[in-house]
């Protein structure tokens, strides 16, 4: 048997698992079972390399500094940028804004472009799938503008209802925020669709990639977006950072978000001028490591493979929709058809209520979610409070699903 | 840290409450209804009391949640007939010392059924939910007594 160095042409999330230290302990004396990475993923030992090399090394602030090491952050900083923009299909890094997440990055589209191009009577379209943090900001958009929020709705599948896009879609329609991928259902949403229906009255389309750039490379343009929202942490990156994609000549027009140094070209007595683009979104010291750990992280999944991710998280999907329908009382909420659903199994379970599955799971090692999934109305529309969620990644195997469906045994034994 | 036991958790008497909860239902003649929610998991809880003068004549609750905070309000609701505003103001103390993990308030038989309880105590995370209906007595009280029932 070769043991070559050369590169692995099969896909092993065994080997890849192993470079996630987190994963590699005991949770109430059992081996951890992470099932929720649609809340945020694990880090691999290559992420905390970079941040903690960076500190170790090239420590200093961003453009501003002569010396030696503000070149070197600075070079590290703005080479990240172009590494996260291409993960997104960026051609020019300056499209890439740095954020502290996807949140952010939908509040400074609210802020900074809503402001100035959303008015009284004007309208944003938005979905009942979607995540608090693509509801709310729209919703103080509307009170400062006085515009009216509409939704499209959801079908049983927790689909969007297309059918009625015409008379949703007008020409006082501003703005399209939907979700690329939603983290409570799992719902794969036909965002290109949406977009070109959007642009064809007019009005832009920002898409929420919080769950979207995470299990795919993502071709903004090809998606049709004019903003694209996304975060580190839930792809292998550290919290705390992420970015707004923008086309160039949207960002241009877009009046700055704060106001601070980095931001600024001349500084007067009443009046300042802006630096250019990305950094005019950028005020203040802006998370350095972040930066560098999330270029780490599209190095690393880069390095993977995604098609080769894609297609092992379709068969543990597909392995644990099978195995938990083996347990009476489960109804797994969302699209039924794989090809509509990301690597996210929201479930309920007769009797037992998704607080106490999260609870029992515990004990058992197994890490899921519960509870309403910041998606209120999601959970409005199922007729649930809330739901529990295992949520899959690339360093899963199908011994976690078996995992999962023991210990949801043990649910049912306590909740029979 | 040591793992807590379930079955500590999962009392027969908290199933018992949770499927088939006491005083689960609108209470007509009430003086004062308290809605409470946790929004973090969506449980929530609407209780309602007859008071008269300085007694709690009746306790009701509607809500849905989880097993801990369902339970929780279900027994509560059978220790309060009867009392006065202080009274149940002392169980819903003695209670949270429980939750806190006093191992002497565990032990007081005034709990009744409340002990049964005492195990949510190592659930940290859970402690919240056990709570749930106390805070909304605690509520209901101060309401109670700013505006005394004629």
């Amino acid at each position: 048997m070769s043991t070559a160095a050369t590169a692995p042409t099969t896909f092993d999330p065994y080997a890849v698992r192993r470079e996630f230290p987190a994963l590699d302990q005991a949770v109430h004396g059992k081996p951890l079972v992470y099932l929720d990475n649609a809340a945020t993923s694990q880090k691999p030992r290559a992420v905390l390399d970079a941040v903690a090399g960076y500190y170790e090394r090239d420590n200093a602030n961003v453009h501003r500094g002569i010396h030696e090491l503000s070149r070197r952050a600075t070079d590290a900083y703005e080479d990240a940028r172009r590494r996260v923009g291409a993960w997104v299909g960026a051609d020019d890094p300056a499209e890439l804004v740095w954020t502290r997440g996807t949140t952010e990055a939908i509040n400074l589209v609210a802020t900074a472009w809503g402001l100035d191009h959303v008015g009284e009577g004007d309208e944003i379209l938005i979905s009942v799938l979607e995540h608090h943090s693509n509801i709310v900001p729209w919703q103080l958009l509307a009170r400062r503008t006085g515009a009216r929020l509409r939704y499209l709705e959801l079908d049983d599948q927790g689909r969007w209802i297309l059918d009625d896009l015409d008379t949703l879609l007008t020409e006082r329609t501003k703005l399209v925020a939907v979700s690329h991928v939603s983290n409570a259902l799992g719902t794969v949403n036909p965002v290109r669709e949406i977009a070109k229906a959007a642009h064809d009255v007019g009005a832009r389309v920002l898409i929420d990639g919080a769950q979207g750039a995470v299990h795919a490379k993502v071709d903004v343009k090809e998606l049709g977006a004019d903003f694209y929202a996304f975060s580190g942490h839930k792809m292998c990156g550290p919290t705390g950072i992420g970015a707004l994609w923008a086309r160039r000549e949207l960002l241009e027009e877009m009046a700055p978000y704060q106001g601070g140094g980095e931001m600024i070209h001349v500084v007067g007595r009443d009046e300042s001028t802006w630096a250019g683009i990305p950094h005019k979104f950028e005020a203040g010291t802006p998370n350095i490591a972040g930066a560098v750990g999330f270029g780490a992280a599209v190095d690393f999944l880069s390095g993977i493979g995604m098609d080769a991710v894609a297609e092992h998280e379709r068969r543990i999907l597909d392995y644990a929709n099978e195995r938990i329908r083996e347990l009476d009382g489960i109804e797994v909420h969302g699209p039924r058809s794989p090809a509509e659903r990301s690597a996210v199994l929201s479930f309920s379970m007769e009797d037992a209520h998704p607080h106490d599955i999260a609870t029992i799971l515990d004990t058992e090692g197994v890490a899921v979610r519960a509870g309403h999934h910041c998606a209120q109305l999601v959970m409005k529309h199922l007729g649930v409070p809330a739901t529990a969620r295992a949520s899959f990644y690339l360093y899963n195997t199908v011994e976690d699903v078996d995992r999962l469906v023991d210990a949801l045994r043990r649910v049912r034994s306590i909740f029979h | 840290m040591e793992t807590p036991q379930l079955s500590s958790l999962y009392q027969q008497l908290i199933l018992e409450h949770y499927k088939s909860p006491r005083n689960k239902g609108e209470l007509e003649e009430r003086t004062v209804e308290v809605h409470m929610n946790n929004p973090v998991c969506g449980d929530e809880i609407r209780l309602q009391l007859r008071v008269e003068g300085d007694t709690i004549e009746h306790a009701k609750f509607v809500g849905q949640g989880c097993s801990i905070s369902q339970a929780s309000v279900s027994i509560m609701t059978t220790l309060l007939e009867g009392r006065s505003l202080s009274d149940a103001e002392g169980l819903a103390d003695r209670f949270t010392e429980v939750m806190h993990g006093d191992a002497d308030a565990a032990r007081d038989k005034s709990l009744g059924d409340l002990r049964a309880l005492q195990g949510v105590s190592k659930f940290p995370v859970r402690v919240k939910c056990a709570l749930l209906g106390f805070d909304a007595l605690r509520e209901a009280l101060r309401q109670s007594a700013a505006e005394p029932a004629s």
